[in-house]
């Protein structure tokens, strides 16, 4: 209980700047959602070491991945989707969506007792709704935090300074696997499993996306700056909870292309 | 009078249909232009020729003037016509090399335009998917289609998954241009070593 207190705590902390001072709605929409790189130059150079990384160790072991067979890459991603509800449910209840918060709470049951701990996507099946993963970072911005500096973390990847807070919450008690892996008292997990899930994860993702990110790489003039323009349009996306290939997706940036005129 | 009125309503009616007979709706274009690239990438001719024909339809589909002048953002404003004339020329090559080979990497892919949402007079959204195989799910593609020239519409912005490749495009030209103090002959060079590699 004091774990959960302490969590909306942090995040109401987190989140106040935007609140404060203001009639919250009037403030929301003047914030720029621009993310500004003030950090460039440790970011590129964190950057290229990833980078060094990704080539000696993710993307072979990608590559390793996926020559596994079809039913046990499906049943490794389900299971890892099912990991991740523990982190969506709260972050549903916390963006004050209630209804999907109980709908994905059906879905980790089903999956987890009839979907052999999540290895079958039962829910799915079944009829649940489409499966959407919400993170804390997310929850910040529903709630109007900007994101900040652009960030990019060794080992992890880009991020933002909204987004990095929200990844200590999952560390601060807001991941419940993390809690019972790490600091709870059982013999079945252990803090180098839940290291091992996260590994896996950063796997599976990598897996999926080799070719594109050979094909962006290679036909890039600005390969961090390629990265760094889908990642924070991936993030007003996904906070703004558009469905992709919404119209609203669609519709930024109107006016920039309304001024260019060829014919 | 009325011989003169209805002259003039049957030659209005005439010119009416006339102009429909010759425009072409954004989603058929779209299909029509994806079916195109689908026969030349399930063709069995070297990678370099499928590049070729690539570029050709992208020629003739792409607004690459617009979609360039896009991409510069608010560097547009600062340019002569002469530089102007110099990164048009350089950003249709790289446009044509980049989008080519990065079209080049797929092997008979099956789009399905699925619907249309039309903006406003100039620009229409026709939705499509990129139908999933066993390798990777179910892609969403979105296409900005030019339409002030009803007869002659034109790709402008592909959007993936959400994601817009123009503005993708646009944020990394500024990236060079800030790295270099907005000097736009940094540009020019990149452009020249991007196409000559």
């Amino acid at each position: 209980m004091i774990r959960f207190l302490k969590i909306i705590f942090l995040l109401f902390f987190l989140g106040s700047n935007s609140f404060a001072g203001s009639d919250g709605e009037l403030e929301l929409k003047k914030k720029s959602k621009t993310t500004k790189d003030c950090f460039e130059p440790l970011n590129r150079a964190t950057f290229a070491f990833n980078q060094g990384l990704d080539k000696a160790v993710f993307k072979p072991v990608a590559k390793g991945y996926r020559s596994l067979p079809p039913p046990i890459k499906k049943g490794t991603g389900n299971v890892l989707n099912n990991l991740s509800t523990l982190i969506t449910i709260p972050n549903n209840v916390l963006q004050g969506d209630i209804k999907l918060a109980g709908i994905n709470t059906g879905r980790l049951v089903v999956n987890t007792t009839i979907g052999i701990l999540g290895i079958f996507d039962v829910a799915s099946e079944i009829g649940f709704p489409a499966y959407v993963k919400e993170d804390y970072g997310q929850t910040l911005g529903t709630w109007g935090v900007g994101p900040g500096c652009y960030l990019v973390l060794p080992v992890l990847g880009p991020s933002t300074i909204r987004d990095t807070a929200g990844m200590f919450v999952n560390v601060m008690g807001g991941d419940p696997y993390y809690n019972i892996s790490v600091n709870g008292n059982n013999e079945y997990l252990d803090g180098e499993l839940y290291a091992a899930t996260k590994m896996l994860s950063a796997v599976e993702f990598r897996a999926t996306n080799i070719e594109s990110f050979e094909n962006l790489e290679k036909n890039s003039v600005d390969f961090y700056a390629s990265v760094r323009s889908l990642y924070t349009q991936d993030r007003e996306n996904k906070i703004e909870n558009n469905q992709r290939g919404s119209i609203k997706v669609i519709y930024k940036e109107d006016e920039d292309w309304e001024e260019i005129d060829t014919k | 009078m009325r011989k003169i009125f209805v002259l003039i309503l049957f030659f209005t009616i005439c010119i009416s249909n006339f102009n429909i007979a010759y425009s072409i709706s954004p989603d058929v274009f779209i299909q029509s232009t994806v079916n195109r690239a689908s026969k030349v990438l399930s063709e069995n001719i070297s990678k370099e020729e499928k590049i070729n024909q690539l570029k050709e339809i992208a020629r003739e589909t792409v607004d690459i003037r617009g979609v360039g002048f896009y991409s510069l953002g608010s560097a547009r404003k600062k340019l002569n016509n002469e530089q102007k004339n110099i990164y048009s020329n350089l950003f249709e090559n790289y446009f044509l090399k980049s989008f080519a080979s990065r079209l080049a990497e797929y092997t008979n892919p099956e789009i399905d335009v699925k619907d249309k949402q039309i903006l406003n007079d100039n620009y229409t959204i026709v939705n499509s998917i990129l139908v999933a195989t066993n390798d990777r799910p179910e892609i969403k593609i979105d296409w900005r289609v030019y339409t002030k020239n009803p007869d002659n519409p034109l790709i402008r912005d592909l959007i993936i998954e959400g994601l817009s490749l123009a503005r993708t495009q646009k944020e990394e030209f500024a990236s060079i241009l800030n790295s270099n103090d907005g000097n736009i002959n940094a540009l020019f060079k990149t452009f020249e070593e991007f196409s000559n590699k």
